[in-house]
């Protein structure tokens, strides 16, 4: 079912260590040039306070969740640091995945497991995700990574939670697994 | 001095040509480590491959590593560092959710954006998902801002916090992470799957 556009080999994944090193490096230097960490959830909370603006200008004007994204106006809101970090992040994906022959059209999950009801639990726990890291000011990357690594409070209490979530919760989706 | 920005090294329309290179960064590393596929990152929370823990604790020992000794040397202002505020509850009940909506979605809203990179079904569906989740809680927001801004703690640091100094801290987390990654390797040889998928290149 996984159709593969480039080789139909793909190579082994990075030794975990060396790929965390590389991603710890990565982080530092965001550090080190711009004095903030990596993201991702914040990029789309920007991307959703414009749709819900051009839909519904007052709407969401009057909401200051939106228009906290929004900005004052004086600037086009998606002019903003994570916007341009996650389309870097398609493009860095793709290269890798590029290289190794990793690009392939497929749908993860378990052999015992039904693609249409693998879809929807994607929209599901993809739908908690995006309303937990709002709650949560961030999310794996902007909270437990970031905020990680600079000893944040909330961000470990957050990331100890989101471990201790996951593992409790484990038992009851190991069909679409396992 | 560092950080290069917060001392008008440059101005905020160069910063976003950095967002987009460290983007690039942190998308191929994601994707190398096996982050693109969620059945990689799910079997974390079954005990049969951790490579996400390790990714990521190696990931903020080697990220609190530089920040710690480019502060020592007086190289780096670490008050110039963006702190995000603390909101405990908020977070604790957010990081639940978030934990939750892993093992069910497969992603994080970033490794889903490897994921779509890639070509991976599921992973254009869950980043649906967190876009609807986003747009719920804005929809909701006037009725829970009142829990969502609850418990505020400001910038507050473990090191601060704890009162313990920033250095033992650091080298405390090293060794907790150590002792973790000793941990990690003892379960995927008793959990793990018996076969490794694919080997990992050393």
């Amino acid at each position: 079912m996984s159709k593969h556009l480039v080789t139909n080999n793909p190579k082994p994944y990075m030794n975990p260590y060396i790929a965390g090193i590389g991603l710890g490096l990565v982080l530092l230097l965001s550090y080190v040039i711009m004095g903030r960490g990596l993201g991702a959830s914040g990029a789309i909370s920007t991307v959703v306070a414009v749709g819900v603006n051009t839909v519904a200008p007052s709407h969401a004007s009057g909401n200051t969740f939106y228009s906290e994204y929004l900005g004052d106006g004086t600037t086009n809101p998606l002019k903003d640091w994570l916007v341009f970090e996650v389309m870097g992040v398609l493009v860095g994906g793709f290269i890798s995945g590029m290289f190794a022959g990793r690009v392939n059209k497929s749908i993860e999950k378990g052999p015992l497991f039904s693609n249409r009801k693998r879809l929807y639990f994607a929209v599901f726990g993809g739908a908690l995700m995006g309303f937990g890291a709002k709650l949560a000011r961030g999310c794996t990357s902007g909270q437990a990574l970031t905020g990680g690594s600079i000893l944040n409070l909330g961000s470990w209490a957050f990331m100890m939670c989101v471990f201790a979530g996951a593992y409790m919760f484990a038992y009851f989706v190991r069909r679409q697994w396992l | 001095m560092m950080p290069y920005f917060k001392f008008d090294y440059f101005g905020a329309d160069t910063g976003l040509v950095f967002a987009f290179i460290i983007g690039i960064g942190f998308g191929f590393f994601l994707e190398r480590a096996g982050f693109g596929t969620a059945k990689k990152l799910a079997a974390q929370f079954y005990f049969k491959d951790l490579t996400v823990f390790k990714v990521m604790f190696t990931a903020i020992v080697t990220a609190m590593l530089g920040v710690y000794f480019l502060s020592v040397f007086g190289l780096m202002d670490i008050t110039m560092v963006n702190v995000i505020d603390t909101y405990i509850v908020p977070q604790i009940v957010g990081g639940l959710l978030l934990g939750v909506g892993f093992v069910i979605g497969g992603y994080c809203p970033g490794t889903s954006v490897v994921a779509c990179a890639t070509g991976k079904i599921d992973g254009v569906f869950f980043i649906g998902g967190v876009f609807l989740g986003t747009f719920i809680y804005g929809e909701v927001y006037p009725l829970i801002q009142g829990f969502a801004n609850s418990t505020p703690m400001g910038k507050v640091l473990m090191p601060t916090y704890f009162n313990i100094p920033y250095g033992i801290l650091v080298f405390a987390v090293v060794l907790m992470a150590l002792g973790g990654f000793a941990a990690a390797e003892w379960a995927e040889k008793k959990f793990g799957y018996k076969k490794p998928e694919v080997a990992h290149e050393d």
